[in-house]
């Protein structure tokens, strides 16, 4: 069976050649650091499962080591410049999209045709995993169309994205660090504490001031978090349950599919869920890190309210 | 109540406002809370290490990298602005809001890894933003370059974290019907499903208004400039 290992496995080779031909860029003044970077990632993609918890920990105080202190930078490998660019464009015309479209199509189309067809149940691929193993197939699939058609340099598609994941540089291990850090919260008993604080400040009896204490600290505490999951089991507890179901007889489903999507507007207004924020600054190359997050305020605490209103009158009629 | 386990929710807010490494304050609110809790060092790293490891999937994603980086060697960002270049009724609202009814459908269907930040929005959708705002506003300072790519980005996140809820076997619904289970209510994933679908029109319209709003700012800027 085709697991998830294997693309990790792929992922991880992937980092390995970052890693390898950063220490070959004489030009990049960081390259030692840049080769330490990813081959840790590397190591981690192929052989985190033998490595342990400890060892695993280990590699990510690494990683910690190195991004954290500075001694990862950008690098420019070889590439075309924006005349060359503007010139293959002109020339190859709107037939460059289609090998950009193979990725997403593949992904697209392989989901759909194994969940849809009897394929899905010869049990080839790991369950409920099958996107990203066709995301990888879409990515090999691409690159294929690309040589056949471009003949590229062989070196070119790891050196261009080497270019591209350099630009990202410690932001592309972040958000797996965050959701470290949430299991962490989550051992040390934050949750609890957070669940205590938010119930004490409930006055009795107002149905609507316990929504408004549900889905606001929803929010805050998905904020904190970077993660509406991590936010969900205790805020459940602590109020949606023993109140807004048990006291006040709210309709269960309707609390608890709003009061996760309150908990998504505070995912967009905070830094601590990188994956959604952070890496798209830095991976758009924006000055500001924080200009994702600005450009959704106005959504996200309109919506918010929304999320309330529609709780309040949805789950209480 | 220990509530000096909020230390470690004190080191990430405060961290995060002096902008020190995000990995540095991550690492130190770990250790912090962890220590406070009185568990050791090493059940703190390791702990640390087997959540890392857990969530490795979350780096997949990354294997586009060099498809993107091959097709902007080749001009991919050039050709997407010169199409919405030849199209005259592109602009950078009308075009997001085309994006964000695809991104929330298709996500509404489960396929949330087919677009994103790396597959799309750098690719694709940031450069055709940047070309439909040239038109709007003739040439682009770098305040407003950077505005319209935070929006692209914004949109995207938007797009998928309001439509994903509808799709029944995604992670979210799975969890609050196991954690709602706990306490003896049973509920089938559609039943939750469905109450995602006011909150994703909710979002669809707010969002869209807010883009319109943006290209009336946009060629309205563009008009006192020429």
């Amino acid at each position: 069976m085709i697991t998830i290992q294997w693309a990790h496995s792929f992922a991880g080779l992937m980092f390995a050649a970052f890693s390898l031909f950063s220490a070959l860029d004489r030009s990049n003044r960081k390259r030692w650091g840049n080769a330490g970077f990813w081959g840790l990632m590397a190591v981690s993609l192929l052989a985190g499962g033998l490595l342990g918890d400890f060892g695993n920990g280990l590699l990510v105080l690494g990683l910690v080591a190195l991004g954290g202190f500075g001694l990862v930078g950008r690098s420019a490998p070889p590439t075309t410049d924006e005349a060359e660019r503007s010139g293959w464009s002109d020339r190859l015309g709107n037939r460059l999209f289609l090998p950009a479209l193979i990725i997403p199509a593949t992904a697209l189309v392989g989901t759909l045709v194994y969940n849809y067809t009897p394929l899905g149940q010869l049990g080839l691929i790991e369950a409920k995993r099958e996107t990203y193993i066709f995301l990888c197939l879409g990515a090999l699939l691409a690159l294929l169309v690309l040589f056949a058609w471009l003949r590229p340099p062989a070196a070119a598609p790891l050196q261009e994205g080497r270019r591209l994941i350099d630009a990202i540089g410690w932001a592309a291990v972040l958000p797996q660090m965050l959701a470290a850090l949430g299991v962490v919260f989550a051992a040390a008993g934050v949750g609890t504490v957070i669940g205590g604080l938010a119930g004490a400040v409930i006055p009795e009896g107002s149905i609507f001031v316990t929504v408004l204490v549900f889905g606001i600290g929803m929010a805050l505490f998905t904020m904190i978090m970077g993660n509406a999951f991590a936010a969900f089991p205790v805020m459940a507890a602590a109020i949606g349950v023993p109140l807004l179901i048990h006291t006040y007889h709210g309709n269960p489903a309707v609390i608890g599919a709003i009061g996760m999507l309150a908990g998504y507007c505070g995912t967009l207004l905070t830094p601590m869920a990188a994956n959604f924020n952070l890496v798209p600054a830095a991976l758009l190359e924006l000055r500001d890190q924080n200009g994702v997050i600005k450009a959704q305020v106005g959504t996200a605490i309109p919506l918010l309210a929304c999320n309330l209103l529609l709780m309040y009158f949805l789950a209480f009629r | 109540m220990n509530y000096f386990l909020l230390a470690g929710i004190a080191i990430v807010v405060i961290g995060f406002a002096l902008r020190l490494n995000p990995l540095l304050v991550v690492t130190g609110a770990a250790i912090a809370t962890g220590l406070i809790a009185g568990k050791g060092l090493v059940e703190i790293v390791s702990l640390f290490g087997k959540a890392f490891n857990d969530n490795r999937i979350i780096a997949i994603v990354w294997v586009v990298l060099p498809v993107v980086g091959l097709l902007e060697r080749y001009g991919l960002q050039q050709r997407a602005a010169a199409v919405i270049r030849s199209i005259k009724a592109a602009t950078v609202g009308r075009l997001l809001i085309v994006y964000l009814a695809f991104r929330q459908i298709t996500a509404s269907l489960g396929l949330i890894s087919i677009a994103g930040h790396p597959q799309t929005v750098r690719p694709l959708v940031a450069p055709m933003a940047l070309a439909a705002a040239e038109k709007q506003h003739g040439a682009l300072d770098a305040a407003t370059e950077e505005k319209v790519k935070s929006w692209s980005a914004a949109t995207d996140n938007v797009g998928v974290f309001f439509g994903e809820d509808i799709f029944i076997a995604i992670g979210s619904i799975v969890l609050i019907q196991q954690t709602l289970a706990t306490y003896g209510y049973n509920l089938a994933p559609l039943e939750l499903a469905v109450w995602s679908i006011p909150t994703a029109i909710l979002a669809f319209l707010i969002h869209s208004t807010r883009l319109l709003l943006l290209d009336r700012t946009l060629s309205k800027r563009g008009k006192r400039v020429s």
